[in-house]
């Protein structure tokens, strides 16, 4: 078992929980990816690292309330269980030889995108960040971002903050300003990776983008996670989670992800119905 | 006077048309009488082939004369000499190609159901009331056990008996490997291997889930800071493959591995379980091994009509007969000599529509002995389906090599080690599919005890 030793609520819908769990704390590096299990019966749901204290032993990941599994963890409270965490998994961000960056994330996305940018700001390059949220209300770690990277752009799809409109249109700005980034680097939902992709080719910048496929067991075993790569099957348990953006095929992708969506709506439904009967 | 009868004792069996629909056990076991009729063919002869049969060398005439004279629990203790898994063995192991391949009253009618007689000594034994075993004197030395699989626990148990403080690293939630994420319950209760583990735990084995040793841990920090004073590998042959035809990552395309692990491991196929598993109306099973003919008896549990697709004729099938039986008799289909090309999407739709197959005859012995499958210029054919599960074997999961200094694996990635499971990189000891590559329990076991062996002699020798 493993206890929330802090949970907080970055915005109405999503959370940042503290998990303590000293093994992964020493290895975590961004860009790696634990699994969690809520309870017994619970299903293995990866999230990407959002922060990690080798001191403390605790790893922090961000969660959005999506189906019936995140519903869930929603319900353990500060100081509560949980049944399974495993973990640090996956490959690093390389971080390497990288002086100047452009990290590109959207909505929840931006809670793996943050320490990235830490990770880069803490090694000396130069980091831009283009954060993206539909609206004001839902924006996340503005103050985190702000102190990890030197120049920052807040997008919002309904202009209710920073400047109106979808990262690419942010990130086109800074590519015109900056012909010398080392790395794009996007995170966010695959759609939004597929046009930052899109936009960074006609630029000729390398970009990474972080693939979060279904997977169970994060180890290579299941072959779930399969993700087509410049026309390479890759897994991205273990080749990945951050793969060229360029080669990624990405309508693929986004179809696969799509395979249990009915299966998920039902169960969320069951799950919100079971903890409305619960309060009453 | 031995039992003459040319025929085995049938195993009691769910009906077909009633199991195909349940995870209940489909071999129901022999009753007392049964295994006393069939342990009296024995003829308990002088060459005794059936224990050169045997990977372990259990000495199966002995066990079998203990049951005749209705002694079970001296016959399980004559199989517990060499197996620590008996309950699983007798419910897994490929017989006719083993122990009862070389039984003498195979010559003229059937062998002797030694793996029924196994089983039953098992059953008897675990439906007992056993005492608690008694924690060993310690020796003082530490063994890290890399995997809760069969060659793993066996290593452990072997370790724990003689003294040492033996802690288990399961990757999964679950202990049991194989044994828990691949074969269904169906097959093997996993009641049998929880007992097993539980039974590990009274000798005071630890065993730690959640922890990925490569990730986690690795195996320098556990001969290092952690203070093991051997590591033993039993993480097994976990990385399914893929044919690396056109379609294959469709959706709808499964690895056997993906939904086994859903079902076995998560429990998918409960009602109100939180793990999804697609309920497919036709599946293609491609394979021909243990695990295809699990895969496709699952599929057909889930409600799918079901096809297995075997480039190989029947006799070349290297699933145990009595799978391909049950399999059959549940109403799964063989499409035998024939082998996928393409996998073919519906129209402007990105999910499985159809398999596209091309004919195959055999032609001269490949390597493995077996005929080659040469393709049928010309013979190309589709076969409707909106799920396809590959299940074309696995091979050892690079995780441990790739982060252990001084490791060596062969070109299959094989971990190297000698007959005793030394590896090439001192206090570490490997066995099992780890080593060879899929392969079955009881090779996995074996290698376990010897390695076990083997650490006792070197750890015993310092």
């Amino acid at each position: 078992m493993y206890k929330i030793v802090t949970r907080r609520p970055l915005n109405p819908a999503v959370t940042m929980i503290e998990v303590e769990a000293p093994y992964v704390a020493r290895k975590a590096q961004p860009g790696q990816f634990i699994i969690l299990r809520v309870d017994e019966n619970g299903e293995r749901i990866p999230f990407t690292i959002s922060d990690s204290d080798p001191v403390k032993g605790t790893v922090s990941v961000i969660f959005q309330v999506v189906g019936a599994s995140t519903e869930k963890l929603n319900h353990v409270p500060e100081g509560g269980y949980i049944h399974d965490f495993v973990g640090p998994l996956g490959r690093p961000t390389e971080t390497e030889g990288i002086k100047k960056v452009c990290i590109v994330g959207g909505g929840v996305g931006n809670a793996i995108a943050y320490p990235v940018a830490k990770k880069f700001h803490e090694l000396g390059a130069e980091v831009h960040c283009v954060i993206g949220f539909k609206t004001k209300d839902i924006i996340i770690l503005e103050e985190e971002f702000a102190a990890a990277s030197d120049r920052l752009v807040i997008m919002t799809d309904d202009g209710s903050y920073g400047l109106h409109g979808n990262v690419t249109v942010g990130l086109e700005q800074l590519l015109q300003e900056n012909d010398d980034y080392d790395e794009v680097i996007t995170i966010g939902p695959m759609i939004m990776m597929k046009f930052v992709s899109l936009m960074t080719k006609k630029y000729g910048v390398k970009t990474v983008a972080s693939m979060a496929p279904i997977m169970i067991d994060g180890t290579g075993m299941c072959g779930g996670c399969r993700v087509s790569v410049g026309g390479e099957t890759k897994f991205a348990c273990v080749d990945g989670p951050e793969f060229d953006g360029h080669l990624i095929d990405y309508d693929e992708a986004m179809d696969r992800s799509r395979t249990y969506f009915d299966f998920e709506r039902k169960a969320y439904d069951d799950a919100c119905n079971l903890f409305k009967m619960e309060v009453k | 006077m031995p039992n003459m009868k040319m025929t085995k004792n049938p195993m009691p069996s769910q009906e077909p048309d009633v199991r195909n629909k349940n995870y209940e056990e489909v071999a129901l076991g022999y009753t007392t009488e049964m295994a006393l009729d069939e342990a009296a063919r024995c003829l308990n002869c002088k060459n005794r082939p059936c224990v050169g049969g045997c990977p372990v060398n259990i000495r199966i005439p002995d066990f079998i004369a203990k049951i005749v004279a209705q002694d079970f629990e001296g016959a399980y203790d004559i199989i517990s000499e060499d197996s620590a898994l008996p309950a699983v063995c007798g419910r897994v192991c490929p017989q006719e190609s083993q122990c009862e391949k070389f039984c003498v009253r195979g010559i003229k009618g059937e062998p002797v159901g030694i793996g029924r007689l196994e089983r039953f000594v098992a059953d008897y034994h675990n439906s007992k009331e056993q005492p608690a075993k008694s924690k060993p004197e310690p020796n003082g030395k530490k063994v890290a056990v890399i995997g809760s699989g069969p060659s793993g626990l066996t290593c452990a148990g072997e370790l724990a008996r003689k003294g040492y403080e033996v802690t288990i690293f399961e990757a999964l939630h679950t202990a049991g490997g194989v044994l828990v994420y691949g074969i269904p319950e169906f097959r093997l209760p996993k009641s049998i291997v929880r007992k097993e583990i539980d039974g590990l735990k009274e000798l005071g084995v630890k065993v730690e889930t959640n922890m990925v040793i490569g990730k986690t841990l690795s195996v320098d920090e556990l001969l290092g800071e952690f203070g093991f004073d051997a590591v033993y590998i039993g993480s097994g042959a976990g990385l399914p493959q893929f044919m690396h035809i056109p379609g294959e990552n469709l959706r709808g395309v499964y690895s056997a591995n993906e939904i086994l692990t859903r079902i076995n491991l998560m429990g998918a196929w409960r009602d109100g379980a939180d793990t999804p598993i697609a309920h497919a109306k036709s599946t293609i099973v491609v394979g021909g091994g243990n695990v295809a003919m699990d895969a496709a008896r699952c599929a057909k549990r889930l409600g799918s009509d079901v096809t297995i697709v075997y480039r190989r004729s029947e006799a070349e099938l290297p699933a145990r007969r009595e799978e391909v039986e049950h399999a059959k008799e549940e109403g799964i289909k063989f499409s035998l000599l024939c082998n996928p090309v393409e996998i073919l999407p519906g129209e402007g739709s990105r999910s499985v529509a159809s398999v596209k197959c091309i004919r195959m005859e055999l032609g001269e012995p490949d390597a493995s002995g077996r005929r080659r499958p040469v393709e049928i210029p010309g013979s190309e054919f589709e076969i409707e389906a909106d799920c396809v599960i590959m299940a074309l074997g696995t091979s050892p999961n690079p995780l441990i090599k790739s982060t252990t200094e001084g490791l060596e694996v062969n070109r299959r990635g094989g971990i190297v080690a000698d007959e005793e499971g030394r590896s090439s990189k001192a206090r570490v000891y490997a066995g099992g599919d780890a080593v060879t590559g899929s392969a079955t329990v009881i090779l996995a076991m074996g290698a376990g005890k010897a390695a076990a062996k083997a650490i006792d002699k070197d750890l015993s020798a310092e």
